[in-house]
């Protein structure tokens, strides 16, 4: 309760409302279920249970209402009073009361109604018990619904009561309606209050915060008090009043000298004087407002007169503290709100005055001892006479003036700005405090770029020097490129030689083709003997060719090869030919010569069965059925009409020369 | 406003063209256009595709090591500007262009050129060693130059007899 703040109170809800919460969480927190088929304990725990927990929410409820609202006796008299003054003390501890006694009342009901519980024998009268006992509960509320619609009331309000803290340091302004105090207040604090020309404006106590000498007062403006027997004020008077009463503060009267509020000088004095019992042992300071209309001076004589009567009371109340009699000057003073003149020596004048009687009675207590013990302040004791003053270099002390002299005749950049036509019209030179060797060169553009390279990328302070280089060993490189030049036109090869190396590769491709023939063949085929020469490869004209070619002279090796190839007694005889005819169909084997009386008598076609020496068929009989079976084979297929050697095949899918490769224009999606 | 170079064809990029892709780990890829950019997406290694200067450079094709490109270099400390210096730098830039640019195609000719002398050499090695497919090594007794004999299919004696026979 110490932070006096009321708004943290909950909610009080409103009697049916009340009634409607408590039965839905009955209903929904505990079980729902049940057959009268169960256990007679069972029901009675089912229905007992729904019972309490009623009850003990309804406690619950109603207990953090009563904790929740302050108790007017045991908070500061301050609040106290003021809640008494808005809301009736009596009624509000009778709402808390019926509160207090419908609590009790439930908490009677349910302890009935569970002990009849106890001796319930069926479903139905064990429900019917719980539904009187729900019921009773109910009714309670109800009829204490009033108490708690007061309530709810009170707590809205309360909640907007402005935070007052009664201890600490504040100043209370108060005076007859229409006099200015709340124009006061929005001078000096953040405070925002009304101010209106008609009275009673302000209608409850408002706090703003100021600060003076790096502590913060609170200000509080009160609603404007009338002249009248006490009996006969109204709350809102009754507020300020309070708020006088208890609060220990610098009280502020405020006059209106100029009479515009409404009121006489003289009404104004006749009210000070019947409110002045309430200014015990606070330090008045009466404020006489409204100078712009009516300075002090100017006024009649006997409100002069009563001014300085009032004046003499306040007076009292600064004899009483401090025993400073001839202290006059925060006692009565003058201020205008409207032209802010004399407003802050007033805020000034007043916190001084409750500074020093704060401070006063803290000195008197006892506790301040404890504080004095804690720290002590040591002054060193002087050694000699000499005056030791602060000592501040000449250079600084000059510095300083010329800092101050520069800081007005400065010209800054929004100056020449504005000058020269503006934001929009004028773009700042931001090259004009560049730092170069050569002034001139402060608006040069340089390039950034140039042919492809960044120029920032070779600036370098030797770049003279090793560019000199650079051209230096370019000379040197195209010297040795010259005579370079000269060496490699030597070797060139004599057109003979040229010819020469293409006989030989041309050879050579040769051998390689028809090595690649063999190999493949010898794979599918069986391999010949070479006397089985069917396609006369191997004759002498052709060794002879060949030898020749080679340059040398194949006379000798034919004839070797031919005197070997004919047989013993073609040697001895070298001049029998004429008898060859005869003799060679029967005697000789030999192929060549066979083959030359061929030649002679029949044409080269043969009939299909006949052997072939050069083929690799055993007699003719093999060779009729291989051919029998190879055309067996085929026969099928070309029956059917399927695909077959004589079919057009196309033996690469890919070809390189159509997939491969660049096209100069165009693209290569489509192969 | 800078050149830069792009990533993946190390192609001049001018301001306004290109994109630059910056990955997770701050590093920053600029591309010149969006060829080298997918080939990037595609996670090509621009040192296997073989039109990029990275692959030049890589397989000896393009001049690798110079004095000249040591004049162009990133300097990040900027210096003071000096008017006569900025012109000669401009100059200097252009002649160091010519200077690489020259060097560069003799580079180039140089590996073109090299093919001749091996092809001399191993033309040379191949006549010396398989002249026998074309000339006998007896042929060079009588006649020692590189003259390719011609072809002498001599009629013998044996078949000027059997020539009668034939007919």
């Amino acid at each position: 309760m110490v932070q006096y703040n009321f708004k943290n109170i909950t909610v009080v809800p409103n009697g049916k409302d009340f009634i409607d919460i408590i039965l839905s969480r009955t209903q929904r927190q505990t079980p729902t279920v049940v057959h009268k088929g169960y256990a007679i304990s069972r029901l009675r725990q089912f229905y007992m249970r729904k019972v309490k927990y009623t009850q003990t929410n309804y406690y619950d409820k109603l207990s953090t209402i009563i904790d929740e609202f302050p108790r007017l006796d045991d908070i500061h008299p301050f609040y106290g009073d003021l809640l008494h003054v808005l809301y009736n003390k009596d009624h509000y501890k009778l709402a808390l009361g019926q509160i207090n006694t419908a609590r009790n009342l439930i908490s009677k009901i349910a302890k009935d109604y569970v002990r009849l519980l106890k001796y319930g024998d069926s479903l139905y009268r064990c429900k019917c018990l719980k539904v009187a006992a729900l019921g009773r509960m109910c009714t309670v509320i109800k009829r204490v619904a009033p108490s708690l619609a007061y309530l709810e009331q009170i707590r809205q309000h309360m909640a907007r009561l402005p935070s007052i803290d009664p201890n600490t340091r504040t100043i209370l302004i108060c005076g007859y309606p229409n006099v200015g105090k709340s124009s006061f207040i929005n001078k000096i604090t953040r405070a925002d209050v009304d101010v209106q020309p008609y009275a009673f404006t302000t209608k409850s106590l408002f706090v703003g915060h100021t600060d003076y000498k790096y502590l913060r007062y609170q200000v509080i403006d009160t609603p404007g008090i009338l002249d009248r027997p006490f009996e006969d004020r109204n709350i809102i008077e009754m507020c300020s009043i309070t708020a006088l009463a208890h609060l220990r503060a610098a009280v502020l009267f405020f006059l209106d000298i100029s009479g515009s509020c409404g009121y006489t000088i003289a009404q104004q004095a006749a009210l000070f004087h019947s409110i002045k019992s309430l200014f015990m042992n606070k330090p008045l300071t009466i404020v006489c407002n409204k100078t712009d209309l009516q300075p002090l001076e100017g006024i009649s004589e006997e409100d002069m007169k009563l001014v300085m009567e009032m004046k003499a009371e306040a007076m009292k109340t600064v004899i009483g503290q401090g025993g400073e009699p001839t202290d006059d000057q925060g006692v009565l003073l003058t201020m205008s709100t409207l032209t802010e003149d004399g407003v802050i020596a007033v805020k000034n004048a007043a916190c001084e005055r409750l500074l020093d009687q704060r401070v006063e009675i803290k000195m008197k207590s006892k506790k301040i001892n404890d504080c004095l013990n804690r720290f002590h302040v040591a002054i060193p004791k002087p050694r000699d006479q000499k005056e030791r003053p602060p000592c501040i270099p000449q250079a600084v002390l000059e510095a300083k003036a010329k800092q101050a002299a520069e800081k007005e005749k400065r010209k800054t950049e929004k100056d020449l700005e504005n000058e020269n036509g503006g934001a929009g019209v004028y773009s700042a030179s931001l090259k004009k405090n560049y730092i170069l060797a050569n002034d001139e060169w402060k608006e040069d553009v340089l390039p950034e770029i140039l042919d492809g390279h960044n120029v920032y990328d070779f600036i370098d302070p030797d770049i003279l020097q090793r560019l000199e280089e650079l051209e230096q060993e370019e000379g040197l490189r195209q010297a040795e490129e010259v005579d370079d030049d000269f060496e490699m036109d030597g070797k060139e090869l004599t057109p003979e030689e040229q010819q020469a190396l293409a006989e030989i590769r041309k050879k050579k491709s040769l051998l390689i083709q028809q090595h690649r023939i063999k190999k493949s063949t010898a794979e599918s085929r069986p391999i010949v003997p070479r006397k089985f020469d069917k396609d006369k490869q191997f004759t002498t004209r052709r060794m002879g060719r060949q030898l020749s070619a080679l340059g040398l002279d194949p006379s000798k090796a034919i004839d070797r090869a031919r005197s070997r190839s004919r047989g013993r007694k073609r040697e001895r005889s070298p001049d029998n030919d004429g008898g060859d005819a005869m003799d060679m169909d029967v005697d000789t084997p030999n192929k060549r010569l066979r083959m030359r009386s061929r030649s002679r008598s029949r044409s080269v076609s043969r009939p299909p069965g006949e052997l072939v020496p050069g083929e690799g068929f055993k007699d003719s009989a093999q060779k009729v059925k291989a051919q029998k079976l190879a055309k067996k084979s085929s026969k099928k297929r070309n029956k059917d009409a399927r695909r077959g050697e004589a079919d057009r095949v196309i033996p690469t899918l890919k070809p390189k020369h159509l997939f491969s490769g660049k096209r100069s224009s165009g693209k290569t999606d489509r192969r | 406003m800078r050149i830069e170079k792009c990533w993946f064809c190390s192609s001049t990029i001018y301001p306004g063209h290109g994109i630059q892709f910056v990955r997770n780990d701050a590093k920053i890829f600029r591309f010149c256009r969006s060829k080298c950019h997918k080939n990037f997406k595609m996670k090509r290694n621009p040192r296997k595709v073989k039109w990029t200067k990275a692959y030049r450079r890589l397989h000896g094709k393009d001049m690798t090591q110079d004095s000249t490109f040591e004049f162009e270099r990133k300097r990040n400390r900027p210096e003071r500007y000096d008017r006569n210096l900025t012109e000669n730098t401009l100059k200097a830039i252009k002649t160091i262009d010519k200077v690489r640019s020259r060097r560069e195609a003799k580079h180039i000719e140089t590996r073109k050129k090299g093919k001749k002398a091996q092809l001399m050499r191993e033309a040379v090695k191949e006549l010396e060693q398989s002249i026998n497919l074309v000339k006998a090594p007896g042929a060079f007794k009588e006649d020692n130059s590189l003259t390719l004999p011609k072809i002498k299919v001599k009629v013998s004696q044996t078949q000027a007899e059997n020539q009668p026979m034939e007919e």
